[in-house]
């Protein structure tokens, strides 16, 4: 069985594409063979910044036999279209040749060729053609060239370019192809041609250590003399020898290196033969903090940070060079310091300047936010730090934050945008906001709100618990969803380009992670996008003094402006302003019906963002091992615009459901509903006239009356406490009540008083049942 | 050990002889200001069409932003940048690249030279190239791009392109740590002058003016004039009545074009141009640049059957 070797030779491919680009070139081509009819026992794909590489050992020497059978046309078609049918099975000749073959056919006669024939079939009585093609084995050499060809050709790049006068892309040019066929006889090269690139047995090694051209045999040949010509084929090797070697040397004086995976990755991606180098960071720079050194040096020189673990500064800096030079990299590291402090030199005139500012209050940052656009239709940053002070102030008190603080926190929670720091590295932004608001001398809750308050980003990000920042957090996502949903720019499909899944998603983590509860939610989400819609008190007013005289309405004018909004009362309010004011002329008029429609609209939108909110909690506690039909038995419940509740809810009833008196009561809840259903449409009544004791007959019937009351007497005040474990056990309880009336007594009793006796029991099983969940929506 | 060179000027003047040597024609700088090297026609222009191109020059480019009254160790409102162009780009321009840099006296068995990604756009040029930055012992020497589009024309055959960015690779070349200390002559010779001896008075002149000075009004009516002189030059019948001739004038409108990309480059100085109308600003400097590189095509220059 032979073994191949690929070896891609290019100019530098960037980093972040090498392993993938290993990853499709093994894929394309293994897949592209297995399709051609070959096998093979094993495939490994390697990447370093010039070349991506293939080997695959146990490779079939020549593709398998292939049999393919191919349906005609009728035998008696229009000979044009049978001669189109052979001509497509490779048989050419002139059209007399035709004619005798198709004659031949007609009679039963069969069609040979190479390995195939045609013979015709009845088939529908029909005498139809079927060709029965077997194509012989192909050596595996032709099927690598045409299959790597098309590799090269279609290759997946997430971007790639033409060079030269070509037309053929690569992520940057191609310079050699190595392809080489190994089996007992020796290496062969498979010959391949692509724009000009020709196959061969040879690669090059180091860029400068070993830049000349060696030939290879095998696997095992290609990757020794790789290492001899200073190349580290594989990447986890190299990146492996990074890390020990920069721990190693970073140990040797006491530090260690501050981990960071993707750089590791990055850094392995940078370099075919590593070189670990430890440098030093001027002591005039010591001073900054370590996140800013570390960002400085990891974002422009993808330097590793070197931490003293007794001081926990950042001391020292770790470069991996691609190069062994004669003074043991003595000049490499002598310029990769300079270029060192000319960029800390920078990030230290920055901390400097913005120091300043903080110290004397930051007002010259918040004033420059006012020219900051935060989005065209959204206002400035400034605009928006004002609603979010608002409402943070609002939110308080249900997350147990001091208000003024809150207010305080959400009012600088921004100022670090302006700063020249985060201007030069947004990655540091809210972090140098709380650096900032120490400096300012503002309370220390304030300061962890300012870099809290972005809080959680990331699913798996941890979610801040100081009230303050709580409170702001909220603030901020809240008025962000509330004034995309208020401007119409919601996600969807795959496009969410103001991350606002993550932003629900953030506040459902916030609120039911620290069992806030945030009174009137639906309420308050409608209030806040009226006002990104311009439903204003200025206006409101405008209305008032316009209908001064008219009695109606200026009462409702003043009704308008006096309190929050609700769903209930902008409807109610709708609705008299458009009766009212639809009878009156001009001005009036108008602004009655804007107002009207501004709260309209904002009503919808507030629904769709509470249902937005509800599929997020799908997906939340999904992963939490919830089933969706159980979250949405419980949305179906009123106050489900408390995610806190909706949470608990869902959490008890999908434990009830565990449980095995729980998933019988809930086939007896089904049985029962079913049966009151039916003879509910069937008599065209509902019955709820409650069931009288009196009717029962049998003692199973008996005791459901007194589980019932039982139940009843537990579940409603357990509901009250929203205390949904106790009474979610309760109504679990009346399983066994429910069977043993179902297996002894029959509903649709003949005597009517008896038969309606028992659907209004069935009735109120259904009512208790409901009053805890909507069990209609539970699968199953 | 190799000859270091002792100058800025004897950087630049052993690239010009370099890249002459490897038979590229050098040229001189574009008389007009720009913000880089760029956008001399010699790059922008002749990156279209299919004629083969080779050239090299230095271009004094302005960044009315990156002013510091001369005090910024390396930045500066006022530098300049060496470009090579060559169309179609020759297979071993990496190799020529690092010769260059051997010229200059960086000796790639003593450094660490290496080919970081830098994906090149030039939103004003409707521009964009695949390529590195390069740097030397982690420091940004050059910039070498693959040209694939410019003007929203694609280029075939792809042109490559250098920039190096000269007072930065000098000053790491001659170890010098402000660009103001850095021997712009002959150190020994008889007049010794340094960088800032003919730059710091002009920095801190054009960093005020630029800053603070500026009549952004006036500045705002040269960007209008420059506009409607480009699309007037483009929208002028080919043939002209005088010679009866064809004759496109793609390079005066290029001019205007250029002239509107600098005074944008001034307004945004000034800080009179709001983020959203940066956008928008950007949006019809590329407008004219698609139009010129058009213009440029349907030339001899350009590729266009005479």
């Amino acid at each position: 069985m032979p073994d191949l070797l690929i070896e891609l030779f290019s100019e530098e491919i960037p980093a972040r594409m090498q392993t993938r680009a290993a990853d499709d070139l093994r894929k394309l081509v293994t897949d592209g063979l297995v399709e051609a009819g070959l096998t093979y026992a094993g495939a490994a794909a390697f990447s370093t910044p010039r070349r991506l590489t293939l080997s695959l050992d146990g490779l079939s020497a020549e593709s398998a036999v292939f049999k393919e059978e191919k349906k005609g046309p009728p035998v008696d078609a229009n000979p044009k279209a049978v001669q189109g049918f052979l001509r497509g099975l490779g048989l050419e000749g002139t059209d007399s040749w035709y004619a005798s073959q198709i004659d031949a056919l007609k009679n039963g006669e069969v069609l040979n060729f190479d390995s195939s024939f045609v013979t015709t079939q009845e088939l529908k009585g029909k005498r139809v053609l079927f060709a029965t093609l077997e194509y012989p084995p192909r050596p595996a050499a032709d099927i690598i060239a045409e299959v790597l060809e098309n590799a090269i050709r279609n290759f997946p790049w997430p971007k790639s370019m033409r060079w030269g006068s070509g037309t053929l892309k690569w992520v940057r040019p191609l310079h050699t192809i190595l392809c080489i066929l190994i089996d007992e006889a020796g290496a062969e090269v498979v010959p391949l041609d692509i724009d000009g690139i020709t196959s061969g047995n040879t690669t090059r090694g180091h860029r400068f250590l070993a830049p000349d051209v060696f030939s290879v045999t095998s696997f095992d040949d290609y990757e020794v003399k790789l290492k001899r010509a200073k190349v580290v084929l594989r990447a986890d090797e190299r990146a492996e020898a990074i890390w020990s070697d920069a721990t190693t040397q970073a140990f040797a004086l006491g530090l260690e290196v501050v981990e960071d995976r993707g750089l590791l990755a990055e850094v392995a991606g940078l370099v075919e033969w590593p070189v670990v180098l430890l440098g030093r960071i001027g002591d005039d720079f010591l001073g900054l903090p370590p996140e800013v050194l570390q960002t400085s040096m990891k974002e422009h020189q993808k330097f590793f940070s070197v931490r003293n673990p007794k001081t926990n500064r950042i001391e020292r800096f770790v470069t991996v060079a691609n190069m062994e030079t004669a003074d043991q990299g003595a000049t490499i590291l002598a310029g990769n310091q300079k270029v060192l402090a000319a960029r800390l030199a920078d990030a230290k005139f920055f901390w400097e300047n913005d120091l300043r500012v903080a110290k004397a209050g930051m007002d010259p940052w918040l004033d420059s936010l006012a020219n900051v656009t935060f989005h065209n239709k959204l206002g400035s940053q400034k605009d928006r730090i004002e609603r979010i002070a608002a409402l943070a102030r609002e939110i308080a008190p249900s997350v147990g934050a001091d208000p003024d603080l809150a207010e305080q926190a959400a009012r600088v929670a921004k100022a670090d945008l302006s700063s020249e720091m985060v201007y030069e590295f947004p990655e540091l932004q809210g972090l140098m906001g709380r650096y900032y608001a120490t400096e300012a001398g503002l309370p220390a809750e304030v300061a962890a709100a300012c870099e809290e308050h972005y809080s959680p980003l990331g699913p798996s990000d941890d979610v801040p618990t100081a009230p303050v920042s709580v409170a702001v957090a909220l603030a901020d996502k809240i008025d962000t969803l509330t004034g995309f949903w208020a401007i119409d720019e919601k996600p969807t499909g795959s496009k969410d380009p103001f991350a606002l899944r993550r932003a629900v998603l953030g506040i459902i983590r916030l609120i039911t992670g620290g069992d806030h509860r945030l009174q009137s939610f639906h309420s308050h989400l409608m209030a806040l996008i009226a006002d990104h819609l311009g439903y204003s008190d200025q206006e409101v007013e405008q209305l008032k003094e316009l209908m001064t005289q008219l009695e109606n309405v200026s009462d409702i004018a003043s009704e308008l402006s006096s309190n929050r909004l609700t769903p209930e009362k902008a409807k109610y309010l709708t609705d008299q302003l458009r009766s009212e004011v639809g009878r009156k002329k001009g001005e009036a008029q108008v602004l009655g019906e804007q107002i009207a429609t501004k709260l309209q609209t904002a009503d919808q939108m507030a629904s769709d963002l509470l249902s937005f909110f509800h599929d997020r909690l799908k997906v939340f506690l999904k992963d939490k091992g919830i089933r969706h039909d159980i979250i949405d038995a419980c949305i179906a419940m009123p106050g489900n615009d408390d995610l806190t509740l909706l949470v608990k809810r869902a959490e008890a009833l999908a434990a009830t459901l565990a449980t095995d008196d729980g998933e019988n009561l809930l086939q007896g809840f089904k049985r029962a509903n079913n049966i009151l259903t039916q003879a509910e449409e069937k008599d065209g009544v509902e019955y709820s006239y409650g069931a009288d004791l009196k009717f029962a007959e049998d003692p199973s019937e008996k005791a459901l009356f007194e589980a019932l009351d039982a139940a009843d007497a537990k579940i409603a005040p357990a509901m009250a406490n929203e205390d949904f474990s106790t009474a979610m056990t309760a109504m679990a309880a009346l399983r066994g009540p429910i069977d043993a009336f179902f297996n002894t007594v029959q509903v649709n009793d003949e005597r009517q008083v008896v038969r309606r006796n028992r659907l209004n029991l069935l009735s109120r099983i259904r009512k208790i049942c409901l009053s805890v969940a909507d069990l209609n929506k539970i699968e199953g | 050990m190799i000859d270091k060179p002792r100058s800025f000027q004897e950087i630049i003047l052993r690239l010009q002889t370099y890249w002459a040597a490897q038979g590229c024609a050098i040229l001189q700088p574009y008389d007009m200001e720009v913000g880089a090297g760029t956008f001399h026609p010699a790059t922008t222009l002749r990156a279209l069409g299919d004629k083969p191109w080779a050239a090299a020059y230095v271009q004094p480019s302005r960044r009315p932003t990156d002013g510091r009254y001369g005090e910024n160790p390396n930045r500066l409102q006022h530098y300049y940048q060496y470009q090579v162009l060559i169309k179609p780009s020759p297979p071993a321009m990496q190799d020529l690249y690092l010769g260059s840099l051997k010229a200059i006296g960086i000796d790639a068995t003593m450094h660490d030279i290496r080919f970081v990604e830098d994906d090149w756009e030039s939103p004003t040029l409707g521009a964009w190239g695949l390529g590195w930055e390069v740097w030397c012992d982690g420091m940004e020497v050059s910039q070498f791009t693959y040209f694939q589009q410019v003007g929203g024309h694609d280029c075939k055959p792809v042109a490559g392109e250098l920039t190096y960015g000269l007072e930065r690779l000098a000053m790491y070349v001659l170890g010098v740590d402000h660009v103001m200390d850095m021997p712009f002559n002959d150190p020994d010779a008889p007049i010794a002058l340094k960088y800032g001896d003919v730059f710091q008075q002009t920095e801190q002149e054009y960093s005020r003016w630029n800053f603070d000075i500026a009549d952004t009004d006036v500045l705002l009516q040269h960007f209008v004039d420059a506009e409607a002189e480009c699309q007037r030059i483009l929208d002028a019948p080919a043939v002209d009545p005088k010679t009866g001739r064809k004759i496109i004038m793609a390079h005066p409108a290029y001019d205007q074009c250029i002239k509107a990309s600098h005074v944008f480059n001034l307004l945004d100085a000034r800080g009179v141009i709001s983020v959203t109308e940066r956008q928008a600003y950007i949006g019809r400097v590329r407008n004219l640049a698609k139009a010129c590189a058009d213009a440029f095509v349907q030339t001899p220059a350009g590729g266009a059957a005479a």
